[in-house]
């Protein structure tokens, strides 16, 4: 045993006096959290509407106001009056706004009459995230001016006005209860940053110093001492998951206070956070161990780095929900221990859960350690 | 005396390659052995196989009384191997990298310092123990792999190629330091080495090996003895007739020629002798380059055009040589004699130079070279 310990001994000493490797497997996931969690969260605005009043009259000016006072609030959009539908719709195509709302001919006496007057939002449906912020802005906006009943009617080209009128007559309200305070996105991002800061060490730390040890020969040390094949097996992988925990518990500290969690340091919350992030080392350095434990190439744990990031990264469920994958990225991400990682770790961040809400989680991670850490010590040769 | 090294009949094979075929030699205790050969020889496969690196595909061999295929934990705990890569750990300190490979061999706790202290007095690195290993030189990072590999008082250490890489004034440094240990330590020796030089000063026995074969074995001394000639000219020409090989051949106390322009072509063997001509005193330089070991880097390639003549009498061969070639009108483009060194052992066990192999194993290169018998 005191042969695998100086195994680890050598390593920890070599990690501690090579800052760059600590310093780069914080860094990208921090950066990923920061950048993809802003550039995602937040919701589209100052975006540029034109407007075509093609009745003039009054309840036309009230809707256009009531617009502006919307626009001045919530900086989603600005108005931008257009003369002549035909100029509006050559702006939209152009990019130079981002929709076009038509209030038509007659609006004003639809509406006085009682007869389910209609406006158009024409819209640049290229990019959904603007055109569905734009939509429900004025799906809200409509409403609140409608009590006599108008309807917002979505086109889904340019220029051409379809979809049937919504009748206001009797308007069904749905009120939402939400379980949990509002979850920004860097939170709901948090869960991956922190797997990804174990995978860039376990990758970096665990596969890449794997093989160029091996590559310059100092595996060969190793293998003239009388040390046993177990030995040599548990001084790696101990090696590599201590490693592996340090980065996700840097990492889940540092990336709570960035997103905002709420009570980061309740201790409870801590040391069940501190048990899924253990085990996810070890799961994932049993893997990297079992890709590893037969390759000889360094230049091969580089190249297929970002392949297998990509693969075990998205489908995880760390980015965006598995429910809105196709059936076969949901078979992939049933097989992904990074899912079970990124499931266990938002239960307990975003939910300050207990035991009950991850313990599937923590099985299947056990199981994958167990499965993969066996093939591996199969495959590893005590010789050249 | 037991043997400390006993190999029979040894043999791996890769796939279809045989890179070790057959060796069997002993070494005996306290001797200094050398493996000497050109890259591709199969004297690393040779040593990965002793040190239980590599399983031999059949034959056998003892380290220590022990056999190294069915007993290799016991071999292990009786050697020291000092491998071909520098694998110290540049940022661990030199003391470090002793603890942990003392810790590797189980060296109880308190026996650990006072050996390390002692080996880095040894290997003259005791002031720089607590320096990582990244600020020494080549030379200094060899001593502490050295010194790494006595750590557990081994009682045979096998060398890979211990000098290859350094400057000349190291490897004096280098092999002065490993003969005191061999003293001090009461060790056996097992070396690998491409340098004609390193085997002739450091070893008491060599072994020349060339693809996979053991070509010869004795002590440097009676290697040189045993092949023809005291002295070997080398010499180079211009507008040689087709019968000069014959005619060299014919000059007094000459035993034997080698090496020439290649005979399938003429006109390649003038060009060849022509493409000696820019660097002058092609023989001297080698041999004195093989003399001070730095023979990797002479810059003498492919040598087409060079005879080597050995000869009983040199200065008796060289003034018939010149003779000869002032009567039949033979322009001599360079000319060198230089006593028997292992270079002309090796040529003579291997039919081709060392030297040469080592620096273009290119097989077009090859054909040009190689003239057997």
């Amino acid at each position: 045993m005191e042969r695998a310990l100086a195994i680890v001994e050598r390593d920890l000493r070599r990690f501690r006096r090579s800052p760059t490797l600590i310093v780069v497997s914080l860094v990208f996931p921090i950066v990923q959290l920061v950048v993809l969690g802003y550039a995602f969260g937040g919701k589209p605005r100052h975006l540029k509407v034109g407007l075509v009043d093609q009745d003039g009259r009054v309840p036309a000016v009230q809707l256009a106001a009531l617009g502006n006072a919307i626009a001045a609030n919530a900086e989603t959009f600005t108005f931008v009056p257009f003369d002549d539908q035909g100029r509006a719709v050559t702006a939209l195509r152009n990019g130079r706004v981002n929709g076009v709302l038509t209030i038509p001919p007659g609006f004003s006496r639809r509406l006085l009459r009682g007869e389910n007057p209609r406006v158009a939002l024409i819209e640049d449906n290229t990019d959904n995230f603007v055109s569905g912020a734009l939509a429900s802005t004025f799906t809200g906006m409509v409403s609140a001016y409608g009590r006599p009943g108008v309807g917002a009617a979505r086109t889904a080209g340019v220029g051409r006005v379809a979809g049937g009128a919504a009748r206001m007559n009797a308007v069904p309200t749905l009120d939402i209860v939400e379980v949990y305070p509002y979850v920004p996105y860097i939170q709901y991002l948090l869960p991956g940053s922190i797997v990804m800061s174990i995978f860039m060490m376990v990758m970096i730390g665990g596969g890449i110093i794997f093989i160029d040890d091996k590559a310059r020969g100092l595996h060969e040390g190793y293998l003239v001492t009388p040390i046993t094949r177990f030995e040599l097996i548990l001084g790696f992988n101990v090696a590599g998951a201590l490693k592996a925990i340090l980065a996700g518990t840097v990492l889940m500290f540092i990336g709570s206070l960035i997103a905002g969690v709420p009570h980061p340091f309740d201790p409870m919350r801590l040391m069940r956070l501190f048990l899924v992030i253990s085990l996810s080392s070890v799961a994932l350095v049993s893997m990297m161990f079992l890709f590893m434990v037969r390759m000889e190439d360094p230049l091969v744990p580089r190249a297929i780095f970002g392949v297998l990031n990509t693969l075990l990264f998205f489908p995880s469920g760390a980015v965006y929900p598995q429910s809105a994958f196709p059936a076969w990225m949901r078979g992939l991400a049933v097989a992904d221990p990074f899912t079970y990682v990124v499931h266990a770790l938002k239960a307990l961040l975003l939910k300050n859960t207990g035991f009950a809400a991850i313990t599937g989680d923590l099985i299947f991670l056990t199981v994958f350690s167990a499965v993969t850490m066996t093939l591996a010590t199969f495959l590893f040769k005590r010789e050249l | 005396m037991s043997a400390a090294i006993e190999v029979h009949g040894i043999t791996k094979r890769f796939g279809d390659f045989t890179a070790v075929d057959g060796i069997s030699f002993s070494v005996e205790e306290g001797e200094i052995f050398g493996l000497l050969g050109p890259n591709g020889a199969g004297k690393s496969t040779l040593i990965r196989m002793l040190t239980t690196l590599l399983k031999p595909t059949s034959g056998s061999a003892t380290v220590g009384g022990h056999d190294v295929a069915t007993e290799a934990d016991a071999v292990r705990r009786t050697i020291g191997v000092i491998p071909q890569a520098l694998t110290s750990d540049l940022d661990l300190t030199v003391e470090e990298n002793l603890l942990i490979f003392a810790k590797l061999y189980g060296v109880p706790r308190d026996e650990r310092g006072p050996i390390i202290d002692r080996l880095l007095g040894a290997v003259e690195l005791k002031q720089w123990a607590d320096k990582p290993v990244k600020f020494l030189s080549g030379g200094m990072r060899r001593r502490v792999e050295i010194a790494r590999g006595l750590v557990h008082r081994p009682r045979v250490l096998f060398l890979d190629e211990p000098t290859t890489g350094l400057d000349p004034v190291s490897r004096t440094a280098v092999w002065a330091m490993l003969r005191r240990i061999k003293a001090e330590h009461d060790l056996t020796m097992l070396l690998t080495t491409h340098y004609m030089d390193e085997a002739d000063r450091l070893c008491d026995r060599v072994a020349i090996v060339d693809h996979g074969h053991l070509l010869a074995l004795d002590s440097p001394i009676h290697l040189k003895a045993a092949i023809p000639g005291e002295s070997t000219l080398e010499a180079s020409f211009s507008n040689a007739p087709p019968d000069w090989r014959k005619r060299l051949e014919r000059l007094p106390a000459v035993e034997s020629v080698t090496g020439g322009p290649a005979a399938r072509d003429p006109a390649a063997g003038e060009s060849g002798g022509q493409a000696g001509a820019p660097r002058t005193g092609v023989g001297e330089s080698s041999g004195a380059a093989g003399a001070r070991g730095t023979g990797a880097t002479d810059g003498v390639g492919g040598r087409p055009g060079v005879y080597r003549i050995a000869s009983d009498d040199g200065p008796k061969t060289t003034t018939a040589l010149m003779a000869e070639a002032a009567r039949t009108g033979v322009g001599v483009l360079s000319l060198g004699v230089q006593t028997t060194t292992l270079d002309d052992v090796f040529v003579h066990f291997a039919g081709r130079e060392l030297r040469d192999e080592l620096q273009d194993p290119s097989p077009a290169e090859r054909r040009v070279i190689v003239r057997r018998g």
